[in-house]
């Protein structure tokens, strides 16, 4: 893992990872969406309705996985001391809370002609929310944690302990729906299990990878404007300084 | 008294929404990027 850890090493090697990441995975999304919306029949329940899922499923895992992300990150800063952890933490912030805005707008859309509501204040939509209310709080933690360190402080940590300390709400969103009565549905798609028919399930799965692959370009993306800034500020103040 | 709901409506404004973020967060991200490299090579130079 320290074999990434020198910035120049990583920014030669996102050069190319950038675009293989990007097009390919927006081909995928638009093209699974389009496969979804223009293949998929209606379900006996929920009608056309039923489609607003390949786009609201792919949205709610990559805001999940955001936070995902910013955890791991943020252990690998903790314990490792890994430069560039920090960084790929506060980069997956932006993309992690886009995506769960995203799954929230997309759910409630959805949640209008299914359920007669566009809101419910139940298990699964609360925690999802405090999910996008965390990302808030984390993103403007980690603005004060760069000027902190601009300046010699050591703010990073308190920002890597709010991303440990903020997981603990993905397991509770995950399993919200089977520990309190909600009007969302349970979990259709476990590991290696699946409650739904193929005719669905293929556009769904081929549209989350397009999603993620989206999702890692637009990591890599922010980190090389994290490194880009960093490297801006350090030689100002050496040039102020010297 | 009933509403009639055309399903359909949903299921564009909830595909507008989501690719147009998707997209908007992908060039903001892109143009950040390309603006801070700049802003780097231009330092680097003088």
């Amino acid at each position: 893992m320290h074999g990434f850890a020198n910035p120049a090493r990583f920014l030669r090697m996102a050069r190319w990872l950038l675009p293989l990441l990007l097009v390919p995975g927006l081909a995928l999304s638009l093209g699974a969406l389009a496969w979804g919306i223009a293949f998929a029949p209606p379900d006996h329940l929920m009608g056309v309705t039923v489609k607003i899922l390949f786009i609201h499923v792919p949205c709610v895992w990559l805001g999940m996985a955001g936070w995902s992300t910013i955890a791991v990150s943020s252990i690998a800063e903790l314990v490792w001391r890994h430069p560039l952890a920090g960084i790929a933490a506060r980069a997956a912030a932006v993309p992690g809370a886009v995506f769960t805005a995203l799954g929230l707008a997309t759910g409630s859309i959805w949640g209008r002609p299914t359920w007669g509501t566009w809101w419910v204040w139940d298990g699964r939509l609360t925690s999802f929310l405090v999910l996008l209310f965390l990302y808030f709080g984390y993103i403007a933690l980690a603005d004060a944690a760069q000027r902190d360190a601009a300046n010699g402080g050591s703010a990073g940590r308190v920002t890597a302990i709010f991303g440990l300390v903020g997981a603990i709400n993905i397991p509770i969103i995950n399993r919200s729906v089977v520990w309190w009565n909600s009007l969302h549905q349970p979990p259709s798609i476990t590991l290696g299990r699946s409650a739904i028919d193929g005719t669905y399930l293929w556009p769904l799965l081929l549209g989350a990878l397009g999603f993620s692959l989206v999702f890692g370009a637009v990591v890599i993306a922010r980190m090389r404007m994290l490194l880009a800034e960093i490297q801006t500020e350090a030689r100002l103040r050496r040039k102020a300084l010297g | 008294m009933h509403e009639r709901l055309d399903q359909w409506d949903y299921v564009w404004a909830a595909l507008a929404i989501g690719v147009v973020g998707m997209l908007a967060m992908v060039g903001w991200s892109l143009i950040a990027m390309i603006r801070a490299e700049r802003r780097r090579d231009k330092v680097r130079r003088k």
